[in-house]
């Protein structure tokens, strides 16, 4: 039996003989935050549905809390609490009896439910809407309510399926400091996200895929500086595949990606000084990121 | 082989309560409106026809037309109660509202929702076909002894008509296909199987159809109870509708596995 939260071995999937998830192997270990990055049609959402047994690979093995999937997939997810992509809570239902019934589906009496919904509202900050409709909450207060109802079940694993996709920066911040309250507390979170900026701040390990193949593995900072391991300086306002040739002698590699010329540079002042008689030109300098780990890797970004 | 269809079927004699209950809760809060909105039709139709055409036809079988009609359309209403509840809300909660998906994530199995929602589709039709019943009864056109007869006769019915409709339900891509499932599937069936006029009516061909179907059946077991008649072959009527709830049930539950856990 193995140790880890979650161990894929070579999984394969296909749907009508398209590759969506190719020979994918990764472990993620419990209590780490574990990333699963890459732009949409990646196979992440198609990872999560395998990992909670609500699909089955056509190749490999795989095992989550110590359970083989899809076999026994539903003892598994006794330990699972999921966060999905698009909000499915009961619209009609208050907050509270959207807790009510989740709780039934993990076999809790109403009692048990009771004991443990104040401290899940007050988790997700909604103790003042405890009796309002679902349909009355806003985006953000839903998406809370969703990673509270995942919870009911104190479970080992969480299963976040872009958890902060269409909220507000605001919003978005507030879903990160929970996670990470969650991290804190010992649970283990396999996140799937198509945001860079979320994937660094969150994730201990990261895997990037592509049409449904790993590219990369490894802790965020890592990667990062082992892909780039210098200084960004992005230039537009101009062509640039005419500014390439130019700037080339003085950069360590350059991407050009729609109107936008990446320099990956040890001395961004040397780029500057050799386009300072081109005006109309801005430049953007900061430190390297995933993004550029993506554009690296695969030629292109990971923005849709 | 098992391990393959294991998620399509209950996982034990007791989940699907969980999904009833679920269904129950929201229902809960629109009770009123949903059962004045259920029991308007059968109702009008029976008032209507019954006194209408009672008026022309006399007596059927023995009895008042008005008699004859009510004990037909208890077994219609409760066929299409637990129809539209399957093909209309429960479809909406499995493909619009992502309702099943929410549930697949828990430790219940997709026969668990299936089973909870037949549950829960019979539930609805036991009411329709019992408030339309005891209205029969109170107005004198059936006996008050035939409730605890009539009553577990309703349930079957809404077991056969929600696990046939669940299977539809698995099939349909949207819901513009229900209509083709009412206009040339159910009303048909009312018409062959006896609940509005005697099937001696019909020529021998189609009484042959007729005898298959499992509303006849439905009105074969109600009619009589209602009017304090004994009935006849009850082991037939009982199995041939168990047969329509248990077949399609598992149809509809290895195509939805094939549809929700590609």
């Amino acid at each position: 039996m193995s140790t880890a939260a979650v161990d894929l071995f070579q999984v394969s999937k296909f749907y009508d003989d398209r590759v969506v998830v190719d020979a994918l192997s990764f472990t993620v270990s419990p209590g780490e935050c574990f990333g699963l990055l890459g732009p949409n049609g990646a196979g992440k959402s198609t990872l999560a549905r395998l990992i909670l047994g609500v699909a089955s690979p056509d190749a490999g093995k795989i095992c989550v809390l110590g359970e083989p999937v899809p076999a026994r997939a539903r003892l598994a997810r006794r330990g699972i609490g999921v966060v999905p992509q698009f909000d499915n809570l009961d619209l009609q239902l208050t907050v509270r009896e959207n807790l009510l019934v989740f709780g039934r589906y993990f076999a809790m009496s109403a009692a048990e439910v009771k004991a443990v919904t104040p401290s899940l509202l007050e988790f997700a900050r909604l103790e003042n809407k405890a009796d309002a409709r679902v349909s009355e909450l806003s985006g953000g207060m839903r998406r809370r309510l969703t990673l509270a109802r995942a919870l009911i079940n104190d479970p080992q694993l969480l299963v976040l399926d872009e958890p902060t996709t269409g909220l507000d920066p605001h919003g978005r911040h507030l879903i990160w400091e929970r996670l990470r309250s969650l991290l804190a507390r010992g649970k283990t979170i396999l996140l799937t996200t198509h945001f860079m900026e979320e994937a660094e701040r969150l994730c201990d390990r990261l895997c990037v895929l592509e049409h449904g193949r790993k590219i990369a593995e490894g802790q965020p900072h890592a990667l990062i500086e082992q892909q780039i391991g210098c200084q960004v300086i992005e230039i537009y306002g101009g062509n640039p595949h005419e500014l390439l040739p130019l700037v080339r002698p003085q950069v360590q590699r350059a991407e050009v990606s729609g109107e936008t010329l990446f320099c990956y540079v040890t001395d961004p002042e040397q780029v500057r000084l050799r386009l300072a008689n081109r005006t109309n030109l801005r430049f953007l300098q900061r430190p390297p990121n995933l993004e550029d780990v993506f554009l690296r890797l695969t030629g292109r970004e990971i923005k849709d | 082989m098992w391990q393959r269809f294991a998620p399509a079927l209950p996982a034990n004699p007791w989940n699907w309560i969980a999904v009833w209950r679920r269904n129950f809760l929201v229902w809960r809060k629109v009770a009123l409106a949903s059962i004045l909105g259920n029991l308007a039709e059968p109702m009008s139709s029976l008032f209507g026809l019954g006194f209408g055409l009672g008026m022309i036809i006399g007596g059927v079988e023995g009895t008042s037309y008005i008699s004859f009609l009510a004990a037909g359309m208890v077994a219609t209403s409760a066929m299409v109660s637990a129809t539209f509840e399957t093909i209309y809300a429960a479809y909406a909660r499995m493909q619009t509202n992502c309702t099943w998906e929410a549930v697949l994530c828990t430790p219940l199995t997709l026969g668990d929702i299936v089973l909870g929602e037949v549950a829960w589709a019979a539930s609805k039709a036991l009411l329709a076909g019992t408030a339309i019943t005891i209205v029969a009864v109170a107005l004198g056109y059936a006996e008050w002894s035939s409730i605890p007869y009539a009553l577990p006769a309703i349930a079957l019915t809404g077991v056969t008509f929600a696990s046939l409709a669940m299977v539809v339900s698995a099939l349909a891509p949207s819901h513009d296909y229900f209509i083709f499932y009412q206009s040339l599937i159910l009303t048909p069936m009312m018409y062959l199987s006896g609940a509005i006029f005697p099937m001696s009516q019909l020529p021998g061909s189609f009484q042959r159809i007729a005898a298959l179907l499992p509303l006849t059946h439905s009105v074969d077991l109600i009619r009589p109870a209602m009017l304090g008649r004994p009935v006849d072959s009850v082991g037939l009527h009982v199995g041939a509708l168990c047969i329509y709830a248990a077949f399609p049930f598992l149809v509809s539950a290895v195509l939805l596995r094939q549809r929700l856990m590609r």
